[in-house]
């Protein structure tokens, strides 16, 4: 889009108040970067905003003491293997299931369709007791077979999305793959997946940040004594009796957020593709 | 088409419907049922009747946080989308870096709720010790204005992707053509840009009301209810009184809570919708 006013609309002075308001907006995340690299005493309630001196700083002994002794790599390994168990599987299983919604036109189809709208607006709360003991007497609680119980819960916007990018896919394509002797599963894979690829990319990426994030279905659903997700394991720390370890704590904030930061950069632009598509559902 | 994909039903909708069933529809069923009961495992349930629904609302730690809640979530849906509608529109001219401001803006959202909370608290704190004025432990306010500082720090950046989309999808030409009539910006701003982006507002708006009503993690994390259940809001609420509470008559006064919470979140989100899709102006 082209603008054609000029003067103080475009002046210098905007980039100069955004660029503060920018910095402001940082400070919080860069607060932490530097209390994770001061020594345990000198992180104190009201020297959060100090710079780290000469005697206080602590290299990156506190993220030496996060990774090894608190276990945050154990912990990063499970979130990262529950989030893709998990949004592969919703991938497919739920693409696969809104290809079904679409194609068939039977009571079933449309049952199944309301039911995921549905299931969207239903808050955690409403099914977290009732789930959890579900979740424990099918044995789905460890951190390998939690994704089953993600699909479900995150089937609704799955196939809520790819049902409406597919009602605009003429269906004259697959027709003709089937003509040629394809079977429906043929039909799907060589068909239909590659047209969805962009719908999969927004679909992954919503769910994924939801997946990662969530502190409270994991809570509930896995033995925390076994298994900690990040977020699991930042709360449990601050939950533990004691004196919390603020130093090995500001360190595991910013390994989260490190991880998060490249993926954000790498992939920016598919991001923020994939948060519009996924508001425009509503 | 249609008959060779029905035989394929097991393949392409058994998985998901399985795991649908186990996942959301047996556990949804099943709380609305044990809301009737007196429970404290999913096994030893004994009906009991709308009692669980009477002394639910007799509790006054959830009409407490029922009204709270409501503060927060009119307060914050306010603050967010005036915020990000202002930096969408600011973003949306040609200045420089614009992509960049974009970007950092939209950071905080990527970053979980517990995490968050953690890194407000202790910069809150900060700032109330270097104020001289008690910590968020013992401070309703500084908690209640803390959430809300929170929620826009994180929130404000993708309401703003969605203003952005909705603005920029707006036709040049009838920018140009307000302009030709002598339109001035701020003319332009409420004849056009407004009604034009009316559907992004109403997205905007449902997102932050439904995300503030179900707000847990950052609450969890910022306040844990602190001081004395005075900043826990609807979801924590609901929470303490499954897991925090003891007696055997308080799960089954939880789960009649997460009913009325259920009927209040879907109820508010129909009501918002209706309100301001009637806004909206057909392209």
């Amino acid at each position: 889009m082209k603008s054609k006013r000029r003067s103080f609309a475009n002046s210098p002075f905007w980039t100069a108040l955004m660029t503060v308001v920018c910095v402001i907006y940082l400070y919080p995340i860069f607060m932490v970067f530097m209390n994770s690299l001061k020594v345990e005493t000198a992180i104190t309630t009201s020297g959060a905003f100090t710079l780290p001196t000469a005697d206080t700083f602590a290299g990156l002994s506190n993220y030496a003491n996060a990774i090894g002794a608190k276990g945050f790599l154990v912990s990063f390994g499970y979130t990262a293997f529950i989030t893709v168990s998990s949004v592969v599987l919703i991938l497919i299983c739920c693409s696969m299931c809104a290809w079904y919604i679409t194609r068939v036109n039977s009571a079933a189809s449309k049952v199944m369709y309301y039911l995921c709208v549905f299931s969207m607006v239903v808050p955690f709360q409403m099914v977290m007791f009732t789930l959890s003991s579900l979740a424990d007497k099918l044995r789905l609680n460890t951190p390998w077979n939690i994704c089953i119980i993600y699909l479900g819960f995150g089937a609704g916007l799955a196939v809520f999305m790819f049902t409406g990018f597919m009602k605009t896919i003429p269906v004259e394509i697959e027709e003709a793959a089937m003509i040629d002797g394809c079977n429906p599963i043929q039909t799907y894979f060589k068909v239909v997946f590659p047209i969805l690829r962009p719908t999969m990319v927004s679909v992954g990426i919503l769910e994924a940040m939801w997946v990662w994030n969530d502190y409270l279905l994991p809570t509930l659903v896995l033995d925390i004594k076994k298994y900690r997700t990040i977020s699991m394991l930042i709360q449990y720390f601050r939950g533990s009796y004691g004196r919390v370890e603020m130093g090995p704590m500001m360190a595991c904030i910013m390994l989260t957020i490190f991880p998060i930061v490249v993926v954000y950069l790498l992939g920016q632009k598919h991001i923020i593709k994939g948060v519009v598509a996924g508001a425009v559902k509503g | 088409m249609e008959k060779a994909l029905k035989r394929y039903f097991p393949i392409f909708v058994l998985p998901t419907l399985a795991a649908f069933i186990i996942g959301f529809l047996i556990p949804f069923v099943q709380g609305l049922y044990l809301s009737f009961c007196r429970f404290t495992t999913v096994g030893n349930a004994q009906v009991v009747g709308i009692g669980n629904y009477l002394k639910a609302f007799a509790d006054s730690t959830f009409t407490y946080s029922f009204w709270f809640t409501v503060l927060f979530a009119a307060v914050s849906t306010v603050v967010i989308n005036v915020l990000a509608f202002l930096v969408a529109l600011l973003l949306t001219r040609a200045i420089k870096g614009t992509n960049v401001f974009r970007t950092i803006f939209f950071m905080p959202n990527l970053i979980g709720g517990i995490v968050l909370g953690y890194i407000w608290q202790i910069l809150i704190n900060c700032v109330l010790s270097l104020a001289g004025k008690p910590l968020l432990a013992l401070n309703t306010a500084a908690g209640y204005w803390g959430l809300i500082i929170l929620m826009a720090w994180q929130q404000i950046g993708y309401m703003m992707i969605i203003y952005i989309a909705g603005l920029q999808s707006v036709p040049g030409d009838l920018l140009e053509a307000a302009q030709i009539d002598g339109a001035t910006s701020w003319q332009t701003l409420w004849k056009i840009k407004i009604p034009m982006v009316m559907s992004s507002i109403t997205i905007c708006v449902f997102l932050t009301l439904t995300n503030s009503f179900k707000l847990f993690d950052q609450n969890l994390a910022l306040t844990k209810g602190e001081p004395s259940h005075t900043t826990e809001m609807l979801a924590y609420n609901i929470y303490n009184t499954f897991y925090a509470r003891s007696g055997p008559q308080w799960k089954g006064i939880g789960q009649a809570k997460a009913v009325i919470f259920f009927v209040l979140v879907v109820a508010i989100g129909l009501i918002q919708l209706r309100a301001t899709r009637s806004r909206e102006v057909q392209q």
